[in-house]
């Protein structure tokens, strides 16, 4: 049978699966839903109403949604540029955007911790012209800053694909009925583009909250994120029940936000390149 | 004729240095039916384009009802047009897109409507306001587009290859529906096309064109009766299209040989084209024949056989309800004012926008 057939040839990929992704799952469910003895429990989960993770949830909440829309608001003018251009222009645009992705994220974020710094470069720039320093490495500005350089691309290109998508002849019709551009623009672009957007909003919200790195590296130690806490857990206390217990809670909003984004987005249009 | 409504004055249009109009001039008249029908790259779409507002001509200008709307926005044009592959608004229900230019003008509700029942009943399409586009077949996407064009009572209508995506028999179904529109609503259609059929079917005008040059306009008669030069004779239905020389008015030498023809004012041996239609070409016994020759293929197309007749080095087509088997000696008969005289082209330019074979 043609079916049993290609069964068989995705089990590399089901074994793979079962290794990297199953079982480090069911190890968390499992860490995260007893105490040290073993026994069930539910404490572990509920610790993310103590007063310090709930700051840091919140913290990161605010942060992720923060540069979520920031992101948003770059992007899509953006993504509108690259959509008009001819396609000798646009590919390469699009290839200078992809371009600092294919570099470590981790060396990304350290440059700007190093651009950043009280006598870095950039200040060093600033008093150069005899302008106030900007003293925003360790404040959450840096950490927004650096999701938002980090995951800027992930929001341009879904949203830029949505772009390309729609036919210009819908557009010019729009127009041809007497919509005039602002109109054409808030009835017909946006709507359309509408699961890109979504799938933008997922692929930034999702990496920006749960970051440890971005906070570490440009919050200092003074901004602790939900990541932050929880990968504490795991490396310096050495408590894998709390860890897991709130990669739990941190698991139930990404899949919220999942669930809208499969709502919006039923025939998987906004995928990245 | 109606009074003129268009006029494209001197229009010229080039893109990355090609020219795709040059110098053109057409009037429309108001309730008219105008085809432009041309190969790909004629230009028929540009000019409509130049009409719709979604391109600028380089030079020349455009008046509608003799204001010059030449850098007039789209949105502010009394034209409206159906696209090419519909471009219906995929995330609003059929009510919403044809509401969708009567609520941008903030028409009252009842009105909008009214328009909405009233349109939808003109297209045949009745109580598929819920519906959304996705869920049509193409032909009704096609009709929708129509009606969400006409609510809005434009004076003149275009219509970009509305039939393109459509099965044949869909097409001809809506050839007779688009002259039905037209006649109910009494405005102006102009209409694009590739489809030499569809124009002769609809069309109150045709204009030919080629290479960015208007070619003939004329009636559907005139254009394929009296095609003014061997492009336009090749691209409207099958012709046989033969060097020749006029002796003198009235005789005319196909061939080498003398053939009676109805044309005059051509001057004394003067090279020119000929045009026999097909269907005009007839076979006789090969003693009764003008020419003689012997036929060299055969199909059976339906309504009539299709044959190839080699005679004096020419392949002649011939369209004939008789049949004549493959190796038969036949003779050819062309009747006077079925032979169409057309000068040669004049220029190089005008050889460039005729055939290419």
């Amino acid at each position: 049978m043609k079916n049993s057939r290609l069964k068989l040839l995705s089990s590399p990929y089901i074994v793979w699966a079962v290794i990297f992704i199953i079982v480090p799952l069911g190890m968390v469910f499992y860490y995260g839903l007893t105490d040290k003895t073993g026994a069930f429990t539910l404490e572990n989960v509920m610790a993310v109403m103590s007063e310090e993770h709930a700051k840091a949830l919140w913290i990161s909440l605010g942060l992720s949604l923060l540069s979520t829309a920031v992101c948003f608001f770059l992007a899509y003018p953006l993504a509108m540029i690259l959509a008009h251009m001819n396609v000798n222009q646009h590919s390469f645009i699009v290839l200078i955007f992809i371009l600092p992705m294919w570099m470590n994220f981790l060396l990304r974020t350290l440059a700007w911790q190093t651009l950043l710094e009280k006598t870095g470069a950039i200040n060093n720039l600033l008093s150069f012209f005899h302008l106030p320093p900007l003293n925003i490495i360790n404040t959450p500005y840096a950490i927004v800053l650096g999701m938002v350089y980090n995951f800027l691309p992930f929001m341009v290109l879904p949203i830029y694909n949505a772009l390309v998508k729609i036919d210009p002849n819908v557009v010019n019709a729009a127009k041809d009925l007497g919509a005039n551009p602002i109109q054409t623009f808030f009835k017909i672009t946006l709507p359309l583009s509408i699961p890109g957007i979504i799938s933008g909003i997922t692929m930034v919200f999702i990496p920006a909250l749960t970051t440890f790195v971005i906070s570490k590296l440009l919050g200092g130690s003074k901004i602790l994120l939900i990541g932050n806490v929880i990968e504490e857990e795991f490396t310096q206390a050495g408590n894998w029940h709390l860890g897991s217990g709130l990669s739990i809670v941190l698991m139930i909003f990404i899949l919220i936000n999942m669930a809208a984004s499969a709502i919006f987005d039923k025939d998987g249009e906004g995928g990245l390149l | 004729m109606n009074k003129e409504l268009i006029n494209l004055v001197d229009i010229s249009k080039a893109f990355d240095g090609e020219t795709v109009l040059d110098e053109l001039n057409l009037n429309i008249h108001e309730n008219e039916f105008l085809t432009l029908l041309g190969p790909s790259g004629c230009g028929k779409t540009t000019t409509l384009r130049i009409l719709g507002g979604f391109a600028t001509p380089d030079k020349g200008s455009v008046i509608f009802d003799g204001k010059d709307i030449t850098n007039l926005p789209p949105n502010k044009r009394q034209l409206n047009t159906v696209f090419q592959k519909y471009a219906l608004f995929s995330h609003m229900n059929i009510a919403e897109n044809i509401a969708f230019g009567l609520k941008i003008k903030n028409k009252p509700k009842t009105y909008i409507d009214d328009k909405i029942k009233y349109a939808l009943k003109l297209v045949n399409l009745e109580g598929f306001e819920k519906r959304m586009p996705d869920s049509l077949s193409g032909g009704q996407q096609q009709r929708i587009a129509i009606a969400r064009a006409i609510v809005n009572e434009p004076k003149v209508l275009l219509l970009d290859e509305p039939l393109g995506a459509l099965d044949l028999k869909l097409r001809q179904d809506m050839q007779y529906e688009l002259i039905r529109l037209k006649n109910e609503l009494g405005i102006t259609f102009i209409y694009v096309t590739h489809d030499q059929e569809e124009a002769l079917t609809m069309s109150d005008t045709i204009v030919v064109m080629n290479q960015g040059y208007i070619q003939q306009i004329g009636t559907p008669e005139t254009i394929y009766n009296e095609p003014e030069n061997a492009f336009v004779a090749d691209f409207i239905g099958d012709s046989n299209i033969i060097d020749a020389i006029m002796l003198e008015d009235r005789l005319v030498s196909i061939l080498d040989t003398r053939f009676h023809c109805v044309d005059t004012g051509f001057g004394r041996n003067q090279p020119v084209d000929v045009v026999i239609r097909p269907e005009d070409v007839e076979l006789t016994a090969p003693e009764d024949g003008i020419l003689k020759g012997t036929v060299t293929h055969l199909i059976f197309k339906g309504v009539h056989y299709e044959m190839e007749v080699t005679a004096n080095g020419f392949e002649w087509l011939v369209h004939s309800t008789g049949m004549f088997p493959v190796g038969t000696e036949v003779g050819i008969k062309v009747d006077p004012f079925n032979i169409q005289i057309m000068n040669k082209p004049a220029s190089e330019d005008e050889e460039a926008a005729g055939i290419e074979e």
